[in-house]
């Protein structure tokens, strides 16, 4: 029997029965279509966080200080170890490693700004010039930091455009001066509307020279330091050196934590794709109950065209064929099903980006691949037992009922 | 070509067994119009299926064209029913969601015959048969004897050597019957051995050789051995 004949003959029994074909496409094409919708869900939140990072720099090594270790509460106490603090003049000495290119030390507080008896209260950070090139921030107005010697606490700020706006109104506000908390800062920039980047809200922020950030609220220490390595291949070599700078540095103790943005995202990264696995298997649940239906619709159809087997082997059907026509059947079915349900979950990924346009919702590739597979595999596995019991039909029995 | 030798058929019907052959002997030789007749239950209907191999006995020997056919496997059963028989039925057996035309051609999509032989063989056939207006409707928008008509058709579009008829007269009208009888009489005459099951003693009487059965036996040949 030829291949296109049982397609055709598969087909004509699927159009034969409309409200069952109907239902059965209707089933599957759920179950794929949840499969992809629910998995773009996924792959769209990995998707958002990985832009997330990237929103922040590339090629970034931050450094903390203390290290996540367990030590002898007694034993510690004994020799009196206490976590050092990271110094401007660490990252300074880290500006001198060939690896890296930047080298940003960070500080964070907040306080109030006062302008012409107007005051908000905002995030202050403290840092350097070099800060811009490293998170790639924007300026509407002016400069950013002045590129001098970190160690000064010259008396300028860059505001965010919120700050600008609610402080200044419609008037110009580079060049004015500022008090915070008790001194007074100079504007030198305004940062562009750049909203949301990993919890902090740049439009909000003000940001002072590292130095003064230390005198106005009293700091030794930093926050942490952020360094660029030259190059993305150069990121572990970075990683490898500021650690043992810093360890010489703290006298022989390894008391910072050196994180790589990768290895942060690539923890991120493991644990969406792990969801979206958890999220695809779930909807793949009702594939599963696809199958069972399909093969619940297959075993009535034996029943119903006993009279019609017992015929097709009258005239001349094998076994091996009445098994290839039910099987065709199931799997033409599972096929426009999952055919259908692939549409469907397009249809729905989009209208997720419709609504959400910052989570980018496309379904992985695999998970469209595993969903059509499983929708027809569990179409053609859930059939074997129909199309075997039709095959062993006795057709002198099969006949003799009308 | 086709040889019954002391072929037995039991039934399992609950406790009891039921002899529905017992010790059939028969002999047909290729073109042969041979009547089966005989009350109901004698055994007519399982005997044609035999000869049809829709069903296996339960002891004996048949052999057709020299071959042990009841040793074969489903497989191979199938085969020889494709190339070798030709069936009519009482309730005609129309697939019903195919067209004349489609039905009519399905034993050669079984056979795996290509499309580009099997239009002109199937449209000269229902030309024949005076169905080639109807050859796109479907069965259930065609009248009884027409639906038999198809049927035949069908039954004879692979050209067996022997077509098998059970009752194929028994659920349409006498005249329409008597159209359906000359077809199948028709094709005896260009030489396919034609076996005829049925209750009517007039039709039963045109063929060249009576057999009746009953209770399982063959009471009379006319033929026997011919």
């Amino acid at each position: 029997m030829r291949l296109l004949d049982v397609g055709r003959f598969a087909w004509r029994s699927l159009s034969g029965y409309r409200t069952r074909t109907l239902l059965m496409v209707l089933a599957v094409s759920i179950g794929v279509g949840a499969v992809v919708v629910l998995t773009s869900l996924g792959e769209g939140a990995r998707r958002y966080v990985r832009n997330q990072f990237t929103s922040l720099g590339t090629n970034l090594v931050a450094v903390f200080p203390g290290r996540a270790e367990t030590v002898g509460g007694a034993h510690g106490a004994l020799i009196g170890r206490t976590p050092r603090d990271l110094t401007l003049e660490d990252a300074l000495a880290l500006r001198r490693i060939p690896a890296v290119k930047r080298v940003a030390p960070l500080n964070l507080g907040s306080a109030e700004v006062w302008w012409k008896g107007r005051s908000r209260e905002v995030p202050v950070l403290g840092s350097t010039s070099e800060l811009q090139e490293i998170r790639g921030f924007a300026l509407s107005q002016g400069q950013f930091l002045p590129a001098e010697d970190p160690r000064r606490a010259t008396p300028v700020c860059v505001i965010g455009s919120n700050v600008r706006k609610e402080l200044f109104g419609a008037r110009s506000s580079v060049g004015e001066w500022v008090r915070i908390a008790d001194r007074r800062f100079r504007v030198v920039g305004v940062l562009a509307q750049q909203g949301q980047s990993l919890g902090l809200d740049t439009d909000e922020l003000v940001i002072i020279p590292v130095a003064s950030m230390q005198q106005l609220f009293n700091l030794p220490s930093l926050l942490r330091i952020l360094v660029e390595a030259r190059t993305r291949e150069d990121v572990a070599a970075a990683q490898e050196q500021v650690r043992r700078v810093l360890r010489k540095r703290h006298d022989g103790e390894d008391d910072v934590t050196v994180v790589t943005q990768d290895a942060v995202l690539a923890a991120f990264d493991r644990i969406l794709v792990a969801l979206t696995l958890a999220v695809g298997g779930i909807a793949s649940i009702s594939l599963g109950v696809a199958g069972i239906l399909i093969m619940n619709v297959m075993l009535i159809a034996v029943s119903q065209r006993t009279t019609e087997i017992g015929l097709l082997k009258a005239i001349g059907a094998s076994p091996a064929q009445i098994r290839l026509l039910f099987f065709a059947e199931a799997a033409v079915l599972s096929l426009i099903g999952a055919a259908v349900g692939l549409v469907l979950g397009e249809l729905g990924s989009f209208a997720i980006r419709q609504a959400y346009p910052v989570l980018p919702a496309f379904p992985p590739p695999w998970a469209v691949v595993a969903a059509l597979a499983t929708a027809v595999g569990t179409g053609i596995i859930f059939s074997l037992l129909p199309a075997q019991r039709a095959a062993r039909l006795q057709p002198a029995l099969a006949l003799s009922r009308r | 070509m086709i040889r019954l030798e002391h072929i037995h058929r039991v039934f399992p019907v609950g406790e009891e067994e039921v002899h529905a052959l017992r010790d059939v002997n028969l002999h047909i030789t290729p073109g042969e119009y041979v009547s089966i007749m005989g009350p109901s239950g004698s055994g007519k209907s399982t005997l044609l299926n035999i000869i049809g191999l829709l069903d296996r006995p339960s002891a004996g020997v048949y052999r057709l064209d020299g071959e042990d056919v009841t040793a074969l496997s489903d497989e191979q059963q199938a085969q020889v029913r494709r190339e070798k028989i030709g069936f009519v039925f009482q309730f005609f057996h129309l697939v019903p969601r195919l067209s004349a035309a489609e039905n009519v051609e399905l034993p050669l999509v079984l056979a795996g015959v290509p499309l580009s032989q099997r239009a002109p063989l199937v449209g000269r056939l229902l030309e024949d048969f005076g169905m080639r207006a109807r050859a796109r409707h479907r069965p259930d928008q065609l009248s009884g004897g027409e639906r038999q008509r198809v049927a035949i058709a069908r039954a004879m579009v692979m050209q067996p050597a022997v077509i098998l008829a059970d009752e194929p007269t028994g659920n349409i009208d006498q005249a329409t019957g008597r159209e359906v009888f000359h077809l199948l009489e028709e094709l005896n005459g260009k030489g396919m051995a034609l076996l005829l099951v049925t209750h009517d003693p007039d039709l039963g009487r045109r063929a060249r050789r009576h057999v009746r059965m009953v209770d399982g036996q063959i009471q009379s040949d006319t033929g026997a051995g011919a």
